[in-house]
């Protein structure tokens, strides 16, 4: 599969790596549901290591879309929010 | 209910992912005919490559503006510490503290300037790779465009057009979202430099070589007067030969010699009692108000015992501003009466 990091571009990861990535994509929902910062920091950073240590980077000239979005590493909370409304963010 | 929970379990990754797709599908939907879609698409690509480029260029404009600011505090802050040096070994304690105070100042916006430089550095070199990586996708969107518009029917090309569309948006919507971070920051750094320039030209962390340095006005207006002295004590040393009378009564130095030579004049036939509190108006040009407390408090019992203690504790009593200025101002003192 495909996981694009915001700002960091796209990563082919293999689909036997989503099971770890899907557990701590959970830790990461559930810090911003609890609106704990300090938790959502650190799920984030864990998550996107993940990415980068099991996955490799997909040459730019491929067009393919992305099957997971992750958040760019200084992402605050509250932009991730947004992102997930669809509002704001994502330009055009 | 059910719809939080499937959210839930779908976790950030996939939302953000569907958030993406969704936006993407939508544009899609306003095409009327496929390939129109492939010639608008790449027109916004091609938009939005030269606003990425004109990112990185606004980002460096900033960030160089930063760098010379960064420059002229770190001079100031070694200015200041020149000066602090220059006060104190002139003895002028007070405008030591006053420029380590401006330089305390100086650098801490040195350094919230610093760390928001290499956050700037480092959005300029996120950008930079951010305006590449769409360089690439676009160039291969439009030899992907070439081919469908060259090999498929307009029916057959849907599928196809939909994939590259989908592919270059995500791109897009990621290289958007950059810029705006960009702005963002470029927008913050401008605010802070702008209120830093205020703060400077202000003169609180003192202006580099501009008119309102206090600070050196005082250290250079002291070397002038200590040249000024120098002179001074020069021409008082040709007179000696001439006039040794004339430069006992004005030795700015000679306090006791010119107290004692004043004593004689101001009071003729005084008592010793009372000369203990003359001395005392002697020492500074505060002394008349502090005297008349002087003379009539317990002071007085003391000094008939013996002068010396006297005036040990006379001076502090009636003198507690006693300091150089007030020496100095003896000599006139002398020459008024």
């Amino acid at each position: 599969m495909i996981v694009r990091i915001l700002g960091g571009g796209q990563f082919r990861v293999d689909d036997s790596a989503g099971a770890e990535l899907n557990r701590m994509d959970s830790d990461l929902e559930a810090a911003v549901e609890r609106g704990d910062e300090a938790a959502f920091s650190d799920a984030l950073t864990r998550l996107l290591a993940q990415v980068r240590a099991q996955g490799s980077p997909l040459p730019p000239d491929i067009l393919e879309s992305s099957d997971l979005i992750l958040p760019h590493e200084d992402s605050s909370m509250d932009e991730v929010r947004k992102l997930l409304t669809d509002e704001g963010l994502i330009p055009g | 209910m059910y719809m939080k929970g499937t959210a839930a379990r779908m976790g950030v990754m996939k939302r953000v992912s569907l958030v993406f797709k969704a936006k993407a599908n939508r544009a899609l939907d306003k095409m009327e005919d496929p390939r129109e879609t492939l010639d608008y698409s790449y027109q916004r690509q091609l938009e939005l490559l030269t606003k990425v480029r004109r990112g990185v260029a606004d980002v460096a404009t900033s960030r160089k503006r930063v760098e010379l600011q960064m420059n002229q505090l770190q001079q100031q802050a070694n200015k200041l510490q020149d000066q602090a040096r220059k006060a104190l070994s002139m003895g002028r304690e007070d405008l030591a503290r006053e420029a380590l105070t401006r330089k305390a100042s100086a650098q801490s916006q040195l350094d919230e300037l610093q760390t928001q430089y290499a956050q700037l550095q480092a959005e300029e070199e996120k950008l930079t790779v951010a305006s590449q990586r769409l360089q690439a996708k676009v160039d291969a969107f439009r030899t992907r465009k070439e081919t469908i518009k060259a090999t498929y029917t307009a029916a057959e090309a849907q599928t196809r057009i939909n994939e590259a569309f989908s592919g270059i948006s995500e791109e897009m919507g990621d290289v958007g979202m950059a810029i705006q971070r960009a702005e963002d920051k470029t927008a913050q750094m401008q605010a802070r430099a702008g209120a830093i320039d205020e703060l400077m030209a202000s003169g609180a962390l003192d202006d580099v070589g501009g008119r309102r340095d206090d600070i050196q006005s005082e250290l250079d207006m002291m070397s002038a007067n200590s040249d000024v002295e120098r002179e001074l004590a020069m021409l008082k040393g040709e007179l000696t030969a001439g006039a040794p009378k004339q430069l006992e009564g004005s030795a700015p130095n000679g306090a006791g010699q010119g107290a004692q030579g004043y004593q004689a004049p101001q009071q003729n036939q005084a008592s010793q009692q009372d000369q203990a509190p003359q001395q005392d108006q002697q020492q500074g040009p505060y002394a008349p108000q502090y005297s008349p407390p002087s003379q009539t408090e317990p002071v007085q019992p003391p000094q008939q015992n013996q002068q010396n203690q006297q005036n040990q504790q006379a001076q502090p009593a009636g003198l507690p501003v006693a300091d150089l200025p007030g020496l100095a101002d003896e000599p006139q003192d002398g020459d008024r009466s």
